[in-house]
């Protein structure tokens, strides 16, 4: 895409979102200090807020964008994007899910999402269709009751001030690379979660249940730590897929685990990947990173890739506590003129600290998939330990896999192990199938899900269903 | 233009002073690869490909160009390799014709240096000389080609196979003054042809020089050529190799890079097979020591449908040795059924050793075999124990095993007089602890049991 069509579609997107109401809600495209005020004084945020996203600013303005991804983009105009928006009032939605796109509902019914969620996912006002309040409300109480702060970053930055303040940037510095300097400077929201000590959160938690709170927005921003023996599972996305306006999507994801704390964090990304020709989908940069502070921590990266023209995303582990561990599992897909650079960095700097890597990657069509991925054993990990298995899948002959792993081994007690394959749906295996009376997709399907299965395992009961049927969603026309 | 580019354009200018009158196209690609690298400079370790290796020494040191090829003979002979062999002998980069033997050549093979082709026919060698490594490959590339004068030529008839290994020797002496040579190697092997080339690198203990090698071979239809590259050169040297492979279709070229010595080391090895049925098969092992840095990068690009590719390298690393490798197979848009294999296993035997590895795999076909594999260890404490239930001491049975996890690429070797010579130059190299001595006697009374 020439690089005017996108300035062009960036604009576009502007002139169709929030031209109304330009004096309150919307401030003009182009980023300098007075937006990051703006922003700033918007969210009510206290003054020392204000000076950490302006150093951030600052960071990003001596910053390049990065050019080492296997991925083929136009440059991105940084100015022509407006930086913030107010959520969408309800009387601006549908009323109702006779007012959303048919196609929309009709991926939802192959997913099998429930139909109350339907109405939430496809942005319909939410008080108009069920009550979600009630449902709401009974989480918060019993989150409250166990002790365990889940809301908006904002809000966080608000009511907790002193928390918010020791944490974040704690992972993901300001200057920790070219987007995530640009997200510390703008971000609008996005979640915290704050479990205290001894404590597993009762519930899995979910930005679907904030969904009424405030939209996802275009760079969110969340923070999650788990005191010494606390326990959370959060879940990100959904299954279903998700449009936006917003082409450039930065998001900085932040996890601290104390001792003995255990954070799983699952994902499930399906934003608008474009049309055949790849125009107009979303551009996802993510920063994504985990510090295992306490001994004994652990934290595991799941998440299934199937949507954004272009994915750019390395959930990583900093392995800092004694005999803490880190995983990461990955399945990702791409079609049509889709390209994702993924992959993971374990980095290990205590005694006895473990990595488990298995990523798994499916191109189709005429998309370009790459795993990058790096595993870093410092002199003091003594007996560390990593194993990665990076299996790639090629549906087609237009597409391209590519695998790029890094290891940096400075011990000789580490042991680190590394296998990866190419290949493509055997004909055997596909005679197999058909000489038993399945379907040729019915076959296709069955042998992407089980070359997914070891990563599907890893995601929780409801997700898991769903990733199944979004894999077959996604790879839909892609065979035969 | 830096300090360190200007040190060594000022070296080539006093040459070319010196030199005299020579083919216009040579002046003009001298030139190409002075200009190249005066734009380049050193590459330096913000650049991917040399994000591993620091090549200040190289960049800081000041290199005079030896005049002469002298070299006592019987130091020489202790250094050369004990096998029939046809050979060419470089002294620091000079031909040196005393320590060579070129008598007993068969029909259809010509081997030379370069200065003597060049002097034959020049137009014979211009035509490839250049073609696979050029000027735009690297800054060391640039360099060679700038400082270009002498080498090996080796080239085969059709259907000519020949029986006996070819020695390609290069020697480096210590002195007062470091020196350093820039040779090239060019191998045109036309159809059918056979033969083993060994390129042997040694020389005098605290020799400090700097080798600047470009090789470039040429597989016709149905060639097949077995490369050894011996490094054995003192762990002062310092040595930047680019090497390019081209095979037509049904070529096989099979490669043992067997790094034992050099201070810093960097090989690059591209492998394009651009005809259906051509073969590559890396076989690589490198031992480090002291404070030995070896890099060895490959690349192997399939560039037509059915080629084959197969990569193993392995890495023992002691004391502080930094070892990297960074292995790629590309696959391009429409070569269907390939096959591409690539392995690299490292054994960290100190603390301090640090190994850097990257297998890459870059593939734009569907219907393909690849896989990589790479692993990074210690000894197995169980292996080590099972041993020693067998009353072998604990630092024979760890020399056994370190041995045996070379053995992998070792008995591949299918010349025995290389095979002996660098099982007994890992084991030499082992700590004194692990004598082959002891060793052989240990595998005796196992044998025996």
């Amino acid at each position: 895409m020439a690089s005017q069509e996108m300035e062009q579609l960036v604009r576009r997107e502007y002139k169709e979102g929030f031209v109304t109401d330009i004096e309150s809600d919307t401030v003009p495209p182009g980023l300098d200090e007075s937006t990051i005020a703006f922003i700033s004084n918007k969210k009510g945020e206290p003054e020392w807020m204000l000076e950490w996203r302006l150093k951030a600013y600052h960071q990003w303005l001596k910053m390049t964008p990065p050019s080492w991804a296997h991925l083929d983009y136009p440059p991105i105009d940084y100015q022509a994007i407006s930086y913030y928006s107010a959520p969408k009032r309800d009387e601006d939605k549908p009323q109702s899910l006779d007012e959303v796109d048919p196609k929309l509902l009709e991926t939802y019914e192959k997913l099998g999402i429930p139909l109350h969620e339907r109405a939430a996912l496809a942005g319909v006002a939410v008080d108009a269709v069920f009550d979600s309040v009630s449902v709401t409300t009974t989480f918060k109480e019993k989150l409250h009751e166990a002790g365990v702060i889940f809301c908006a970053i904002s809000e966080a930055i608000r009511d907790y001030p002193e928390l918010v303040r020791q944490y974040l940037g704690s992972v993901v510095p300001q200057g920790d690379n070219y987007f995530a300097a640009l997200n510390s400077a703008v971000f609008t929201d996005g979640s915290f979660v704050f479990v205290p000590e001894g404590v597993t959160c009762p519930m899995e938690l979910s930005t679907y249940f904030r969904i009424n709170a405030a939209n996802t927005g275009q760079f969110e921003r969340t923070l999650i730590v788990c005191e010494s023996r606390a326990q959370v599972s959060y879940l990100e996305g959904c299954t279903a897929p998700q449009r936006d306006e917003n082409q450039l999507h930065a998001a900085v994801v932040e996890l601290v685990a104390l001792e003995d704390a255990y954070i799983k964090y699952s994902t499930v990304q399906n934003w608008y990947p474009g049309d055949e020709d790849g125009k107009g989908g979303i551009y996802n940069f993510v920063t994504k990173r985990g510090d295992c502070r306490g001994d004994r921590s652990r934290i595991s990266w799941t998440q299934v890739e199937t949507g954004s023209a272009i994915t750019w995303k390395y959930p990583s582990c900093v392995l800092r506590g004694k005999d803490s561990i880190g995983e990461f599992y990955s399945v990702a897909v791409t079609n049509g003129r889709q390209q994702a650079d993924t992959g993971t960095k374990m980095i290990h700097i205590g005694e006895g600290t473990r990595s488990y890597i298995v990523s798994k990657g499916i191109s189709a069509g005429r998309s370009n998939q790459s795993y990058r991925g790096l595993v870093k054993v410092g002199p003091r990990a003594k007996g560390a330990r990593n194993f990665t298995q990076c299996d790639s899948l090629l549906i087609g002959d237009q597409c391209g896999a590519h695998t790029f792993p890094y290891q940096e081994i400075g011990n000789s007690t580490a042991t680190v192990e590394h296998e990866a394959t190419t290949s493509k749906i055997g004909e055997d295996q596909l005679f197999y199938c058909q000489s038993r009376g399945i379907s040729e997709e019915d076959a296709v399907s069955m042998i992407v899900n089980g070359f997914c299965k070891d990563v599907f395992q890893e995601l929780p009961m409801e997700f898991a269903v769903e990733a199944e049927a979004l894999l077959n969603v996604t790879l839909e026309g892609a065979v035969g | 233009m830096s300090e360190d580019v200007k040190t060594f354009l000022d070296r080539l200018a006093e040459r070319n002073a010196a030199r005299g009158p020579e083919p216009t196209w040579i002046a003009a690609r001298r030139q190409a690869g002075a200009a190249r690298f005066e734009a380049m400079g050193f590459p330096h370790r913000r650049v991917e490909a040399w994000k591993y290796t620091d090549v200040r020494a190289i960049a800081r040191g000041d290199f005079a160009l030896a005049g002469d090829a002298e070299f006592s003979p019987a130091s020489a002979a202790a250094l050369t390799l004990p096998i029939e062999a046809h050979r060419l002998t470089f002294v620091d980069g000079v031909f040196a014709p005393a320590l060579s033997r070129l008598d007993e050549l068969p029909g259809g093979v010509a081997l030379m240096p370069l200065s003597a082709a060049l002097e034959e026919n020049h137009e014979a060698v211009g035509g490839p000389l250049g073609r696979l490594t050029g000027v735009e490959f690297s800054a060391f590339a640039a360099l060679n080609t700038a400082f270009m004068e002498e080498g090996a030529v080796l080239r085969l008839a059709p259907g000519t196979v020949v029986e006996k290994p070819i020695v390609l020797q290069f020697l480096s002496r210590s002195g007062e003054q470091a020196v350093m040579s820039h040779p090239r190697i060019l191998i045109q092997m036309a159809g059918r042809s056979e033969a083993t080339v060994i390129e042997h690198h040694v020389g005098e203990e605290g020799a400090a020089n700097f080798t600047n090698l470009v090789e470039e071979i040429i597989l016709e239809r149905g060639a097949i050529l077995t490369h050894y590259k011996l490094q054995e050169a003192s762990l002062q040297d310092l040595h930047v190799a680019s090497l390019h492979v081209e095979q037509a279709r049904d070529s096989r070229y099979t490669s043992f890079n067997l790094n034992l010595g050099g201070g810093l080391v960097r090989n690059d090895l591209v492998a394009e097979l651009n005809g259906q049925g051509a073969e590559a098969n890396l076989y690589g092992l490198f031992y480090g020591q002291g404070r030995q840095h070896v890099d060895n990068h490959t690349l192997v690009n399939h560039n037509a449908p059915r080629t084959y590719s197969n990569e193993n390298y392995k890495g023992i690393l002691d004391d502080r040795a930094h070892g990297v490798f960074n292995g790629k197979v590309m696959v391009k848009r429409d070569s269907q059924q390939i096959e591409g294999y690539q392995s690299n296993a490292n054994l960290l035997l100190s603390d301090r050793a640090e190994i850097d590895t990257k297998p890459e795999l870059e593939i734009y076909a569907d219907d393909v075999k690849c896989s990589h594999g790479s692993t990074t260890g210690q000894l197995d404490e169980e292996a080590v124990f099972a041993l020693r239930t067998r009353g072998i001491d604990e630092q024979t049975a760890r020399g056994l095993l370190t041995l045996a996890f070379a053995g992998e690429v070792m008995e591949q070797v299918d010349l025995d007089a290389v095979a002996e010579r660098v099982e007994l130059a890992v084991a030499g190299k082992l700590p004194e602890r692990f004598h082959l001595a002891g060793l052989v006697e240990a595998a005796v009374a196992l044998n025996e049991e």
